[in-house]
């Protein structure tokens, strides 16, 4: 299916006060897609979305919009709209009054104002709140005023800036699912920002994971999570034992020193490589059957399933499972070719030890991220 | 709600003494002269004969409303451009802005005199380049020049203030949705920053309209506004039941406009200064 791209980024760069946020970025976006850029604060997903904005030049490269250039195009003189964090409603205006505003400014007649908000207000269910004040409104009704002050305006491209990060768990998913539709339903292109890789992985069409101010993988939510490019990328999606491995040849990986068949090649011969096995494609087997054997050190019950951790030659390995195991037993771990996935050796190879939990790292990441200069450079 | 304990009673002491000693007894006395004649029975004729100075209240509301205008004119542009500048040149304004209003309002009217008076600098500089003089003091545009000179940062000061702290992403998302810089500003930075609007204009209001000094000095001696009346009704005529009585409507106008003011302002809670 070929679509038009909408967005083109081409070689673009920024650095503040030195400091590289942006390098090299290359990336275009199709038009109706749903793309998430992803990423830890500091790794310059925002920026990436300012500069599509309008409120950031590039410092290099150029970027097109509908195959025009528009590098110097001011932001409201461009064909899109953003949902900003903290939703930046004006303080001074009621409900109606916020989401006319892009019309009024557009000098739309009075009549057709009163429509369209009405309908926009009543697509982000906020039917009957027009002349209440923002400041009354719930954090998650402000997030409706927010989106509906965008889409009113019919953009061709609709920027979205966490717009979810303020809200709590319960209201997010719900929203999750009211995005989703309402980019099904208009059809415009979204851009969204976010740190949350579940919130990623359940809305988008195309996943853009960033790190360091570059693009780490550009893919389909089950290619990200499925074939995660390095082991950034692995650690960032979801949760994964990341080990080192060598590919003996090709379809055998040898790692935790054991040689295990997998679906991988081309690799060279004995090429060091970073191994990733998801905890929850790992089947426990009894002792004596196991490809691996190790002894439980945790156990926590976490409702859909139990996480184990067990220790195998000083690697701790993450499991999720169904099947109790108690604390201290000796179990065997069995892993089908298809749970291996390989990934050539990269500048992340050694930040991600043994059972990486999403969390724990991504705050290290984020202290690391203060200084990220010196990584971009080596490349 | 927590009982005050006997030191934060005392502490308000030498406080309450001051306000009764130097602001509510004053003010029992302008009361007092106001409604008694010379010889101190009570009376309505000095409020009565007060329409003797209708014009020179017009006069004064005039003076004051222009410089009051004028100082928004130039103060709101100066006070949004200084809240868009980088923070370490912001200080850098204000301090600049300040400094004048370390000294004395007294000594800057002087100072302005000294510079436009007919043998001033001003006018001495022009001599000397063989340009014909120009006479400035002495018209009412010399007094209203030193309103506009003395008063301009109690209108700069209220607004920046209300300015820098509105959210940046506000302005931001104006121009998200269609506003070029002009609209943006009629649009979001004006309603915005109505409540520093309004104290400013109160900041600069009330003083001009209650000056004479101002109006001594620039104007030569040939306008009368309501303070040069008060002064000389106290000073040289000695009489002050007109005085006190002229002082007791000016402070009413005064109190009526700030009601007025502060009646705009309630919609967004703002900071006003009374």
């Amino acid at each position: 299916m070929e679509q038009t791209k909408i967005i083109d980024l081409k070689n673009i760069s920024k650095s503040y006060n030195g400091e590289t946020v942006l390098n090299d970025i290359n990336l275009y976006i199709r038009d109706k897609e749903f793309v998430t850029l992803l990423g830890p604060s500091g790794c310059g997903k925002t920026t990436t979305l300012r500069i599509i904005g309008g409120f950031e030049t590039p410092d290099t490269g150029d970027i097109y919009f509908d195959g025009v250039k528009i590098n110097d195009v001011p932001p409201y003189k461009r064909n899109v709209n953003t949902v900003f964090q903290r939703y930046a409603l004006f303080p001074h205006l009621n409900v109606f009054e916020n989401v006319a505003f892009g019309l009024r400014v557009a000098k739309v007649k009075e009549k057709e104002i009163v429509k369209r908000v009405k309908e926009t207000l009543e697509l982000v269910n906020l039917k009957g709140f027009e002349r209440r004040s923002v400041a009354t409104l719930s954090g998650g009704q402000q997030q409706r005023v927010a989106i509906a002050r965008a889409l009113v305006n019919n953009p061709k491209v609709l920027l979205l800036d966490e717009p979810l990060a303020a809200l709590d768990l319960k209201l997010r998913k719900d929203m999750q699912n009211e995005l989703k539709a309402l980019h099904e339903r208009t059809g415009i292109t979204f851009i969204y920002v976010t740190h949350d890789q579940e919130e990623a992985l359940s809305m988008s069409d195309t996943i853009v994971v960033m790190a360091n101010g570059k693009i780490q993988q550009i893919g389909t939510p089950t290619d990200i999570y499925n074939e995660p490019k390095n082991a950034f990328v692995a650690d960032f999606i979801g949760e994964s034992n990341i080990l080192d491995g060598v590919m003996t040849e090709d379809f055998l990986a040898k790692f935790a020193g054991h040689e295990f068949k997998c679906l991988d090649k081309g690799f060279e011969k004995n090429e060091p490589v970073d191994i990733v096995v998801r905890p929850e494609d790992i089947d426990i087997v009894k002792a004596e059957e196991g490809m691996l054997k190790g002894t439980v050190t945790s156990v926590t019950f976490k409702g859909v399933h139990w996480e184990i951790i067990v220790d195998i030659q000083n690697f701790k390995w993450m499991i999720q499972t169904t099947d109790y195991c108690a604390l201290g037993s000796v179990i065997g771990l069995s892993i089908d070719p298809d749970a291996i996935h390989v990934m050539k050796k990269s500048e992340y190879s050694d930040m991600f030890g043994a059972y990486s939990s999403y969390s724990d790292e991504f705050d290290e990441l984020s202290v690391a991220d203060s200084q990220p200069a010196e990584e971009v450079k080596e490349e | 709600m927590k009982r005050k304990t006997f030191l934060e009673r005392a502490a308000a002491v030498p406080h309450i003494v001051w306000m009764i000693l130097f602001i509510v007894a004053p003010l029992l006395f302008v009361i007092y002269f106001a409604f008694t004649d010379a010889s101190g029975k009570f009376s309505f004729s000095n409020i009565v004969n007060l329409s003797n100075y209708g014009n020179i209240f017009l006069m004064s509301v005039l003076f004051a409303f222009l410089a009051t205008v004028i100082c928004l004119l130039l103060g709101y542009p100066l006070a949004f451009f200084m809240s868009r500048l980088k923070p370490s040149t912001q200080r850098a304004v204000v301090l600049l802005l300040m400094l004048p209003m370390w000294i004395s309002l007294l000594i800057r009217t002087y100072s302005l005199l000294a510079l436009l008076d007919n043998g001033g600098l001003l006018n001495s500089l022009l001599q000397a380049l063989n340009l014909p003089t120009v006479k400035i003091v002495g018209t009412p545009g010399a007094v209203i020049l030193g309103m506009v000179y003395d008063f301009l940062p109690y209108m700069v000061l209220p607004i920046y203030t209300t300015l820098s702290k509105l959210d940046i992403r506000l302005f931001e998302a104006a121009e998200d949705l269609g506003c070029n810089g002009v609209k943006t500003l009629f649009k979001v930075a004006l309603p915005l920053s109505k409540s520093g609007i309004i104290s400013g204009i109160t900041m600069v209001f009330v003083p001009s309209i209650s000056t004479f000094y101002i109006s001594q000095k620039l104007g030569g001696g040939r306008f009368d506004l309501i303070g040069d009346t008060i002064e000389r009704q106290f000073l040289m005529n000695n009489n002050k039941n007109v005085g006190a009585a002229i002082s007791l409507v000016m402070m009413i106008l005064i109190l009526i406009s700030v009601a007025v003011m502060n009646k705009f302002g309630d919609d967004d809670g703002g900071e006003l200064i009374v």
